[in-house]
């Protein structure tokens, strides 16, 4: 099974995302002015009249706004499908869910695969470098055409914990509780060595082309799907991998060795080989190689500390938002000890913070997975944030 | 909620800002926010528990009083909470002076090492006491810094602290009638609790 041999489809089949195209664009940190920009987002549940129900969920590297829904493309269920409906922890029958895929993304959003203004071409590798806060940035802009001025929530994990710090900072007066999940208030030096690897693997593809693949119509899907393999491991640990694959030899038609052949090094796959490549083959097909280098580029960037004279309560001060800290004790990717770095700075700025450890054995990924005290924990700060604003309210 | 939960409840004053150190299972932290509108955050050290106060949507962060209490700036809170803990942290009197420069007023509760059981049982058995409160082996008990009522008044006094109240009580948190003697309470008071305040430079 070699994962350049599977049917890719390069620009996947058309879809038309929801939308919004605004006209102004966006000042990107490095200069570039961005326009137009386009915002492809999801919402579940209604907006209350007075608009002060709503929650931003930040998606991941690679996930997308097809948060609890079927994707369009993969026919899968959403990627919080478990966590968003009516009655789930975030619950869409009392709050306004809203999901945009990233800037720089690749499932309708502005992003290397937009069309330039000035060039009338695709931006492809000449995509401008974006920051997390440019991400955020966005997603205001998209707050704003939604008629939202302050955001109940804003939710993430992973990458998605990185915007939902980086609203908290940006935006204070516009988030009431901010849920930072399996995430860091920096992107560690190990966490950009894996990325660079991931990027090297990229690079290193003869379909790379320097990034203008799509004018050879290839696309860089082994370098992709390595990427992809090599960053999964790090989404799991020891005990699940050993859990989940053992050392168990997979056994079926499309791997055996055919009866002609000689004896090979690499004539047997174990099963964790087989799941590596699939989730590889898998993700190229749904996933632009320029979003994937942009994006990763932008996580490598954050370090919400040195924006703020080295000290990362500075950001934080006088913040009235609430914080819910959540990790996993098993995730080596954005470990425990970097959400109470972040903890701790939020002591040090005053701020109401909740930081809980979920003890898990599944790696950074839990926060994908059916935890139940994860759910609990997800599930009571929305309603204990929700119990202190209506107070609020009440007094205003 | 116990008796002497109740009676911290009552020392704080409506509306403040609390840190509950040690919160367990956060009822002191949920009856303040509910019956008194405090601003009432808790740190504990039992993931269990905090995940449990968190999924009850109260503020609570895993922590300890030990370690989590320097970040916070000076004057965070009103009140600063310590219930039966003191004698189980590793340095009792940093953890008082950091109680007592993040907050206006520490309230703090202990067992009374001085209690008239322990030192009978000493005197007679010549070994470590075991009693309800004190239920541990010496090889195995958490309570590392145990103090008599007269102790921590001597360190009261050494760290300029006014007490601006005090009370011994039983173990099932009722008070006790020895408020005029703290001979009295250190022989008989099962339990101490102590309004403290920094005095005026």
């Amino acid at each position: 099974m070699d994962i350049s041999a599977l049917p890719i489809i390069a620009d996947g089949p058309v879809h038309e995302h929801r939308t919004v195209r605004l006209e102004g664009g966006l000042d990107l940190e490095c200069g570039v002015h961005l326009a137009p920009l386009e915002v492809a987002y999801c919402t579940y549940g209604t907006l209350s009249p007075a608009r002060d129900n709503a929650i931003l969920v930040c998606h991941a590297l690679t996930g997308d706004q097809y948060l609890a829904e079927q994707h369009p493309l993969t026919g899968k269920p959403g990627w919080w499908n478990r966590m968003v409906g009516p009655g789930l922890p975030i619950d869409t029958d009392r709050y306004f869910v809203v999901c945009s895929n990233v800037l720089g993304g690749c499932m309708g959003t502005t992003g290397p695969r937009s069309i330039c203004a000035e060039t009338g071409k695709a931006w492809d590798s000449a995509f401008p470098p974006i920051t997390m806060h440019d991400i955020v940035a966005a997603q205001a802009r998209l707050i704003d055409h939604l008629g939202i001025d302050r955001l109940f929530a804003v939710i993430g994990g992973s990458m998605g914990g990185m915007q939902a710090l980086t609203w908290a900072a940006d935006f204070p007066d516009r988030v009431f509780a901010a849920m930072p999940i399996a995430t860091s208030p920096f992107h560690s030096a190990q966490n950009i060595a894996f990325n660079e690897v991931s990027r090297q693997a990229i690079f290193a593809d003869p379909d790379w082309h320097d990034g203008q693949y799509r004018d050879f119509d290839a696309i860089p899907a082994r370098g992709l799907g390595v990427a992809r393999m090599m960053a999964h491991i790090t989404y799991l640990s020891e005990e699940a991998l050993s859990r989940k694959f053992g050392r168990r030899i997979r056994h079926d038609a499309a791997t055996a060795v055919p009866a002609s052949s000689s004896p090979s090094l690499f004539g047997e796959m174990f099963e964790v080989e087989s799941y590596l490549r699939h989730q590889g083959s898998s993700f190229v097909r749904r996933f632009d190689a320029n979003s994937y280098l942009t994006i990763t580029r932008a996580m490598d960037y954050f370090d919400l500390a040195a924006e703020h004279d080295g000290d990362l309560a500075n950001p934080f001060r006088k913040s009235q938002t609430r914080f819910c800290v959540v990790s996993f004790s098993s995730d080596w990717l954005f470990p425990t000890s970097q959400s109470r770095l972040l903890v701790r700075a939020l002591n040090r700025a005053g701020a109401n913070v909740s930081f809980v450890e979920i003890e898990s054995d599944r790696g950074h990924d839990a926060f994908l997975l059916e935890e139940p005290d994860f759910d609990r924990t997800i599930r009571g700060f929305i309603n204990g944030a929700a119990e202190h604003a209506a107070l609020l309210a009440g007094e205003g | 909620m116990r008796v002497d939960q109740r009676l911290i409840a009552e020392m704080i004053a409506p509306r403040a800002r609390v840190l509950d150190v040690g919160s367990g299972d956060g009822t002191l932290i949920d009856y303040l926010y509910r019956t008194r509108s405090c601003d009432a955050r808790g740190i504990e050290i039992d993931m269990q528990n905090v995940t449990q106060s968190v999924a009850h949507g109260l503020p609570v962060m895993h922590g300890d009083a030990d370690h989590d209490l320097a970040d916070y700036p000076d004057g965070t809170f009103d009140y600063v909470v310590l219930q039966r803990t003191l004698q189980a942290v590793e340095r009792p009197r940093e953890v008082l002076r950091q109680m007592l420069r993040i907050g206006r007023y520490a309230i703090v509760s202990f067992p009374n090492f001085g209690h008239w059981r322990l030192r009978l049982q000493l005197l007679t058995t010549g070994r470590m006491p075991m009693t309800a409160v004190w239920s541990t082996p010496w090889y195995s008990t958490p309570n590392i810094h145990p103090c008599t009522i007269r102790d921590f008044l001597v360190l009261c006094e050494e760290e300029g602290y006014v007490v601006q109240q005090w009370l011994a009580i039983d173990e099932d948190g009722a008070r006790a009638p020895w408020r005029r003697s703290i001979r009295l309470a250190n022989l008989f008071g099962e339990q101490a609790m102590f309004l403290l305040r920094r005095a005026e430079p």
